[in-house]
């Protein structure tokens, strides 16, 4: 047992460092320290240039463009970009369909498809939830019928995250009508622009446009958009579903927001002290400060076991729960050292304004950060389906 | 990164396990516990054989140079078997001591028995009123021209009653919560004005209530510098914190195995009680503490034996973390039972007892919460 970096881990921190202290644009690093929404343009900057140092695709195999990075590369390069701040990389791509095209997909399509997903020049959304199938996933509705070279796509896909933005999204319809849902069920990628598909926002209580319902009209799809075979799609969501779990917990981002949280308590004024001298709400982040030491190690163990060749199979979804749990409570923790300097509501356009902010700089962003991080333990399969999994997988019942 | 075992401590574990599997069986346990010496000394001795209780000594003192991941090993797998001899107080505790402080003499004198397993020693550190401040202690020593007289008085002192020699802290100089002026003394018990009332613990181990009065000792009987203990008691106490750890991490695992297997034989309403959700998502919750526990003991375990900056805290976190899960899991183990749970022949209730007293052990979550929060 040897837990500490090897010489080699530590240059290759000291790279990663170094690089993104270099080509970080300081108007994007300004946004993201001061609470100011990204644009796409800002995260499709950000992307495009660790894609040309090849640092974009990290899990890729490497003859498609990835890394080739050991574990603890990967996880020392990921808590890197967490540490500096900089913007989440959009998952639906990279991490999502770049996987699925080149695991399931024919030549021509790992041809046609992954070029656009490492350059950034294709964004992608993703085609899973339905108004009707929430965390019962297999119980979608949406019809894809074989029209001789094209298949003709009738439904609608809700909660999809950056949809207003996409230019194509992957989707789970249904090419047939079995007794067992599960099957039946194929992985369709559907070009935003053709007739029939139509975004709506959908607004959460943060205020925020995350969100769309993507309403499919008579959408007319040439079948070499199938991956894998007709109705294996279920397989191939399976395979998602344990392919993008990694890093769900989130737990670099947490470390830097604890951080961040414990320097605040020191110039918060409370009294004629500070934050930091309320024992009972420093006991509550010391708490959590140690759940996350525990949620970390966990993870550390699981990308150990990966990296001897295991599979992240049900520990992810322990990860996700962990993960989660800590996300929310940290967001709250956050709510309740502002007091009532957490309740002003400030758009996008005050955030931006000369006139100044009401409250601390970065009160602004915390309660709609709250309201937004109770998505976390809904999102990717709930935590209760994540119960389920784990009592199936690793207790047996 | 690499959290896998050794070979050697692979075999350790193994050699551990086919013990507890084998020969320490549940109703052997509890007839053991129910006799004055409160544990086997057969078993005491198969430890020594098969070279268990030389682990944590250097070669040097006639050990086997065991470090805190061997501990970790070996109190885990003993943890499983819910194993009540005092490896805890004699080996790590006193023998830790010794190592470190002894003089050459005293070394050679109890570390070869404490391997052999000849004699059992202990350590008196707690007072009523200090609880898990190790600095607070109002027990004085004097020095008398060539010996000290001991006064005061020592609480729940664990393997008490058969401790041939016990290390008692006392004050040699300062105030009660000073961390200097404290200085350790091997005792007989034996000794005029010594006294023990001894019992069980309702874990099953034994312990003893210790009056020393107008005690006299001499000089010899100084174990490390007058006035200077502190901070290796505290290293001592902080390697038994992680021995303690996993020893519950075991528990804890082994607890979940049984209460498992027991859903999903039991059966009401017509289906096994694994069969419903609300127990199964139960069921999920105390898993994850368990795992949740373990990285931070394999954490704590690295840390302490690359002597990190941040040892010490890594201690804290996890005790706090033990404490938090004991009580998690060992209530939602018994309540899942039902009523098979609170009695007294089922064995889960016995691991729950062991967990629950493990809980103040060196420190309880307040006390470690404010220790992590202070370093």
């Amino acid at each position: 047992m040897n837990l500490s970096f090897s010489e080699e881990d530590l240059k290759f921190q000291d790279e990663v460092r170094s690089f993104i202290a270099e080509n970080y644009p300081a108007d994007i690093k300004n946004k993201m320290d001061n609470g100011i929404p990204v644009s796409k343009e800002d995260i499709q900057t950000w992307q495009r240039i660790l894609s040309k140092k090849g640092w974009f695709a990290v899990n890729w195999p490497e003859e498609y463009g990835g890394t080739g990075w050991s574990i603890t590369q990967k996880h020392i390069f990921q808590n890197e970009l967490a540490d500096a701040n900089t913007p989440t990389l959009v998952p639906f791509g990279v991490s999502m369909c770049g996987p699925v095209v080149y695991t399931f997909g024919t030549q021509e399509q790992k041809d046609r498809f992954l070029p656009g997903i490492i350059n950034n020049d294709v964004w992608w959304c993703q085609g899973y939830s339905e108004p009707g199938s929430g965390s019962d996933l297999a119980s979608l509705k949406t019809k894809a019928v074989k029209d001789g070279d094209h298949y003709i796509v009738n439904g609608t896909k809700t909660w999809t995250t950056m949809a207003q933005h996409a230019d194509w999204i992957f989707c789970l319809v249904r090419t047939e009508t079995t007794d067992i849902k599960q099957q039946g069920i194929s992985f369709l990628l559907i070009d935003m622009k053709t007739p029939g598909v139509e975004v709506k926002p959908i607004i959460t209580i943060d205020g925020s446009h995350e969100v769309n319902m993507v309403y499919l009209d008579n959408v007319k799809v040439p079948v070499e958009n199938l991956i894998g075979e007709e109705g294996a799609g279920w397989n191939i969501a399976k395979f998602l579903l344990a392919h993008e779990r990694t890093g769900i917990g989130g737990i670099p981002a947490l470390k830097r927001e604890i951080r961040r949280l414990r320097e605040i308590t020191s110039e918060l004024p409370l009294g004629e002290g500070f934050l930091k001298d309320d024992e009972l709400f420093m006991d509550k982040l010391n708490k959590l400060e140690i759940d996350l030491l525990a949620a970390e190690y966990s993870e550390l163990r699981t990308l150990a076991a990966m990296s001897k060749g295991g599979h992240p199979g049900p520990e992810s979804s322990i990860l996700k729960i962990k993960g989660t749990d800590l996300q929310q409570g940290l967001s709250d923790l956050f709510v309740e050292a502002l007091g009532y300097y957490a309740h002003p509501f400030m758009s996008e356009d005050d955030l931006i304004s000369n006139e100044g902010r009401i409250g601390p700089d970065f009160a602004a962003n915390v309660m709609p950060h709250y309201l937004n991080y109770r998505k976390v333990s809904i999102y990717g399969g709930s935590n209760e389906i994540q119960r389920n999994v784990i009592a199936k997988a690793v207790l047996g019942i | 990164m690499d959290f896998s075992l050794s070979e050697e401590q692979l075999l350790l574990k193994d050699s551990i396990t086919t013990f507890v599997d084998k020969d320490y069986l549940f109703d052997v346990r509890q007839k053991n516990i129910k006799t004055e010496l409160g544990y086997s000394s057969d078993f005491w001795k198969t430890f020594a054989d098969l070279g268990w209780l030389g682990m944590p000594f250097s070669e040097a003192d006639g050990g086997y140079n065991g470090g805190p991941i061997d501990l970790m090993v070996i109190m885990e797998s003993l943890g499983r078997g819910l194993v009540v001899e005092p490896y805890i107080p004699n080996v790590v505790l006193a023998g830790g001591l010794v190592s470190r402080l002894g003089s050459e003499e005293q070394k050679q004198d109890l570390l070869p028995k404490i391997i052999s397993g000849e004699i059992q020693m202990s350590v008196a550190f707690s007072e009523p009123q200090s609880r898990f401040d190790l600095n607070d202690v109002i027990t004085s020593a004097k020095k008398d021209g060539e010996n000290y007289i001991l006064d005061g008085y020592k609480a729940v002192v664990m393997n008490g009653p058969s401790s041939n020699n016990i290390i008692v802290v006392a004050r040699t100089a300062g105030n009660q919560l000073d961390k200097e002026g404290l200085s350790l003394f091997i005792v007989d018990p034996s000794l005029k004005g010594v006294s023990l009332r001894n019992y069980s613990n309702v874990d099953g181990s034994k312990a003893s209530e210790i009056t020393l009065e107008n005690v006299s000792v001499p000089d010899s009987s100084l174990l490390g510098s007058e006035g200077d203990a502190f901070s290796a008691l505290e290293e001592v106490i902080d390697l038994a914190t992680l021995a303690i750890s996993a020893e519950a991490v075991g528990i804890m695992e082994k607890m979940n195995e049984i209460t498992l297997e027991y859903s999903k034989t039991r059966e009401q309403f017509g289906e096994t009680l694994s069969s419903f959700q609300a127990l199964q998502h139960r069921m999920v919750d105390t898993f994850m503490a368990y795992e949740q526990t373990k990285s931070l003991l394999l954490m704590c375990a690295a840390k302490l034996t690359d002597k990190s900056d941040d040892a010490k805290k890594a201690v804290s976190a996890l005790k706090y973390q033990v404490g938090i899960a004991a009580k998690h899991v060992g209530e939602e183990s018994v309540q899942l039972h039902g009523g098979m749970g609170v009695t007294d022949e089922t064995n889960i209730g016995h691991y729950f007892k062991r967990l629950t007293t493990i809980r103040a052990i060196f420190g309880n979550t307040d006390y470690h919460l404010k220790r992590y929060s202070a370093l």
